[in-house]
């Protein structure tokens, strides 16, 4: 029941915020989103952390006729998830406050909408019902960017649209396609329930085409390379609050969608084609992690970082070893959070100075101290420096990708000193030397700004400090899984 | 069968409504004569019976398809309110015209003989033909009336060489005993017999503007004034769809391997030609109508997948494309009254001026995109479902799947002119509160449909 709240709880609430006029809606869609966190912590003190079964499950008959049921329902891996989507969509509808959006209701009620659509994607346990969420959290976020980005937005914004659409067409087709296989034949015993998709046993050749179909959809979300070419213009021209959802949250539904419904599925498929994917991953993070140093925009260049990063991920996880996967868990809920705080500071310097030019800014140190500490510190956890959370996902990702493959893992590792390097130069080109027009006369943080990135850093020393946290929750779901993969 | 008595009346009876003085009272008898029409049309829910001798058969097929052309007419009249106002002499035979249409309409997804199919065609057809040309001014009109009539009668002329090739093979116009025939020659029947099907099929084929027997299609529809666009890329779409399948399931079942090769090299062609050619349409109503070719591969595939989910999902499809399009066509026709044209960029910055328009238009566009929420998206999927029952069809299904991501992009043209250009005009379009209340009522159809689709898909 608990499960069905989180994931009704934030559609009503936008339902309410679309009838509010004027800048109210901000506060209701805040307090709508501290609830949604509040019913998300109840949840967690409901789950049982040593069991890696479904958990607060729910299931009713939807469509009968199709097979439909409307199944929901948690293991570890769901609730980190969910904590994550809950935890920042407050953070980034506090973060908002101070842009003056044309509007806001419709705004506010658009990112409440579209949380109701990420929630569903990580607590569906029926093919069809995560389909339906996968796109329902895409309509809000296409117009959130379309309609208050920047310049080129309409071009970029239409690319990104289509083309994961374009992705996610193929899961339909596959999951129908998987609808049909399971049960004995027979109309009416077919099922599109998760645990009826981990009993096929298909021949390999069928799992090695259903593999490109649904990896397609993923590896677009993602993105993993060569798939991300939306994905530097899309996050440069949305408002910062799209930007955020989609890097913090959204790409997340990808690397979800692998564990759920990619690997345990077809998992000879998987062993046929995993080395390509660990190849293009690293291609990936190295080639984004170049070019990222030569970016002068400063969203662009988080863009990269972030194609880089989730490189590592997707590395880590198709390794299909448990620290690989556990790594990848954590470092999906730290990139989530050091990414999100990453493009709020870029936003609150873009506010101040109307630039986000490395070159002509610089100096701000001198002004705002409080800036540069959380700056610094966000900029450390995503440079994985030991005691943030990033270390500790970058660690186990690598360790997993090098008990995969030793020479993977070394070129791999690269993402570290790369990473190093783009974001220190970046640091250097914003915060020190000498002040510019732009930069002049720089305000500190302001309490709502702090009340954003408060939160977000003490997470960061959270999972650096006390992983153990979150990785027992997810641990026993790994191994669950690595069993079904394994079988 | 009471329901084609009554509309035939109704339709009389409207004629001599020409003689009122007010137009204003027209409108609120017609939607209150369909609004019987629909009610009795339920009533033979679940009781089926043949007239005439089996020349025709109300069942629960004929029951649900009735229903949705009757609630599609039902609901595209109210935005006949332009004609209303311009004082328009011919109302009256406007709205004739449409109910004895819809009888011919009824009469082809009632039909238990090919002769009533026939006639079905013809007396939907012959009315279409001239609703095309009644805007007696405009070149395009007549130019759509006169491509219309001429294409029309030469399709027809093959549909009847057809029915009578299959009648001389088999030497009965009944489709259950045509079938029989086959049966008792376990599919191999005659050269005559496979000529006579192949031209009944390219003869529907052109009914239902399908490729490519598509021709007349872009241009007809723009010709042709938006409302009776509206209505026949809907209920004509709709009746002819249903009759095909009636026919293919009913008479021809046993020769299945003879036309799938025909009628596959149909629907995809029909995709291709729908989908590309709507993506390079300069106008709104061009796209539409290349938007119906492509809708009309989508419903060919559950004909071709010929299972037992094929009917359920025609009809789910045709209801949920049927409503998407009445809306579409109703904005566009207030776009094109008071813009000035029927091009994209007449929709710019249609969000501001009237939010409602716009976003009755952009669910209707989501719909007609399979997008999830929205009725469309069941669509697609018990369509594709439908197929990949049989899963060597998987190629035809990716196929589709690519296609649809090109629908995505030429639906989203008009959904971005609409909310992130800046405005032609601040002026606002009045809507009357009927026309409101009706593109409400579809809005809300489709998004319901979209959540509960087992409210009406179970029903066949």
């Amino acid at each position: 029941m608990i499960t069905a709240l989180l994931l009704f709880w934030p559609a009503l609430a936008a339902l309410l915020v679309l009838l509010i006029k004027g800048q109210g809606a901000k506060k209701v869609a805040f307090i709508a989103a501290l609830v949604e966190f509040a019913l998300a912590l109840f949840a967690t003190s409901q789950f049982d952390s040593t069991d890696g079964a479904m958990q607060l499950s729910l299931n009713m008959p939807w469509v009968e006729s199709a097979g439909i049921s409307f199944s929901i329902g948690m293991d570890g891996i769901s609730l980190l998830m969910v904590l994550l989507t809950t935890f920042l969509v407050p953070l980034i509808i506090l973060s908002a406050f101070k842009h003056d959006y044309k509007n806001p209701h419709i705004f506010y009620a658009l990112v409440l909408f579209m949380q109701t659509g990420l929630i569903g994607v990580f607590v569906s346990l029926d093919a069809f019902l995560f389909y339906f969420f996968w796109e329902v959290a895409l309509i809000p976020i296409y117009f959130i960017a379309a309609i208050w980005g920047g310049e080129n937005r309409i071009k970029v914004t239409f690319k990104f649209f289509v083309y994961t659409i374009f992705g996610s067409l193929f899961m339909l087709a596959a999951f129908v396609y998987l609808y049909f296989q399971t049960g004995a034949t027979g109309a009416s015993a077919h099922s599109s329930d998760v645990q009826a998709f981990y009993q096929l046993a298909l021949d390999s050749d069928t799992q090695s085409w259903v593999f490109w179909f649904l990896f397609i959809a993923f590896a677009i979300k993602m993105p993993v390379f060569p798939f991300h070419t939306w994905q530097p213009d899309t996050y440069t021209e949305s408002p910062a609050q799209a930007t955020m959802l989609l890097s913090g949250i959204m790409l997340k539904m990808g690397i979800y969608g692998v564990l759920r419904w990619l690997l345990p599925v077809v998992p000879m498929g998987v062993s046929q084609w995993d080395e390509l994917v660990l190849v293009l991953s690293i291609i990936g993070i190295v080639y984004a992690s170049i070019i990222a140093i030569r970016q002068r925009d400063l969203k662009r260049l988080i863009a990269y970082s972030s194609i880089a990063h989730v490189g590592l991920i997707a590395a880590g996880i198709f390794t299909l070893n448990e620290q690989g996967l556990q790594g990848g868990i954590i470092q999906m809920l730290s990139h989530g959070i050091n990414v999100t705080g990453l493009f709020f500071i870029i936003d609150i310097i873009q506010r101040q100075t109307n630039t986000r030019e490395i070159s002509s800014l610089g100096g701000i140190t001198q002004n705002a101290k409080g800036l540069s500490i959380f700056f610094m510190i966000l900029l450390m956890g995503s440079i994985a420096l030991p005691l943030t959370n990033g270390f500790i996902g970058e660690f186990l990702l690598l360790m997993g990708v090098y008990q995969y493959n030793a020479w993977f893992g070394a070129v791999a590792g690269l993402t570290i000193i790369l990473g190093a390097v783009y974001m220190l130069r970046m640091f250097q080109g914003v915060m020190f030397g000498n002040k510019s027009e732009h930069t002049e006369a720089f305000r500190d943080l302001s309490a709502s700004e702090l009340a954003v990135l408060i939160p977000l850093v003490i997470m960061v020393f959270w999972i650096g400090l006390f992983p153990n946290t979150f990785l027992s929750i997810s641990e026993p779901a790994v191994n669950n899984l690595l069993s079904i993969i394994k079988r | 069968m009471t329901s084609i008595i009554l509309l035939s009346l109704f339709g009389i009876v409207n004629l001599f409504l020409g003689f009122l003085k007010s137009k204003r009272i027209m409108l609120p008898i017609v939607l209150l004569f369909l609004i019987v029409v629909f009610g009795v049309n339920l009533l033979s829910w679940n009781n089926t019976q043949s007239y005439f001798s089996n020349m025709l058969t109300v069942d629960n097929f004929s029951v649900a398809f009735t229903g949705i052309m009757v609630l599609t007419t039902l609901l595209l009249l109210p935005f006949s309110q332009s004609y209303i106002e311009a004082k328009d002499e011919n109302l009256a035979e406007y709205y004739s015209l449409l109910l004895f249409s819809l009888v011919g309409a009824i009469m082809m997804v009632s039909f238990e003989n090919i002769i009533t199919l026939f006639i079905g065609i013809e007396i939907l057809s012959i009315a279409m033909y001239v609703l095309a040309g009644s805007d007696k001014k405009s070149l395009r009109s007549n130019e759509a009336a006169l491509k219309y009539f001429l294409m029309g009668s030469f399709f027809t002329g093959i549909l009847l060489f057809g029915i009578v090739l299959v009648y001389g093979a088999t030497g009965t116009f009944n489709i259950t005993e045509i079938g029989a025939a086959q049966a008792a020659t376990d599919g191999l029947m005659s050269n005559m017999f496979t000529l006579g099907l192949l031209m009944m099929i390219i003869g529907i084929s052109f009914k239902i503007s399908a490729a490519p027997f598509h021709f007349w299609t872009p241009d007809v529809y723009e010709g042709t004034p938006t409302l009776f666009t509206s209505f026949m890329s809907t209920v004509v779409k709709t009746a002819g769809v249903a009759a095909f399948y009636k026919l293919m399931f009913a008479a021809f079942a046993a020769s299945y391997a003879t036309w799938f090769p025909t009628l596959i090299a149909i629907t995809v062609l029909t995709l291709v030609v729908g989908n590309i050619g709507a993506a390079v349409q300069k106008s709104a109503k061009r796209m539409l109508a290349y938007s119906s070719i492509s809708h009309a591969g989508y419903l060919l595939m559950s004909l071709i997948a010929f299972n037992e989910r094929s009917e359920a999902s025609i009809f789910f499809y045709s209801l949920a494309y049927s409503a998407a399009t009445v809306a579409a066509f109703g904005v566009l026709q207030y776009v094109e009254n008071n813009r000035g044209g029927k091009n994209f960029e007449h929709f710019n910055g249609l969000a501001k001026t009237n939010p409602l328009l716009a976003f009755v238009m952009t669910v209707s566009m989501l719909s007609l995109a399979g997008i999830p929420l929205t009725a469309g998206f069941f669509g697609k999927f018990f369509v594709f479902a439908s197929v990949l029952e049989d899963t060597n069809l998987m190629w035809l299904v990716v196929i589709a799947v690519i296609l649809a991501a090109v629908g995505i992009y030429y639906y989203f043209k008009v959904v971005i002119a609409m909310y992130m250009q800046p405005a032609v005009s601040d002026e606002k379009i009045e809507v009357s509160s009927s026309a409101s209340f009706m593109l409400i009522f579809i809005t809300v159809l489709t998004i319901l449909l979209g959540i509960a689709p087992a409210l009406v898909s179970d029903i066949l």
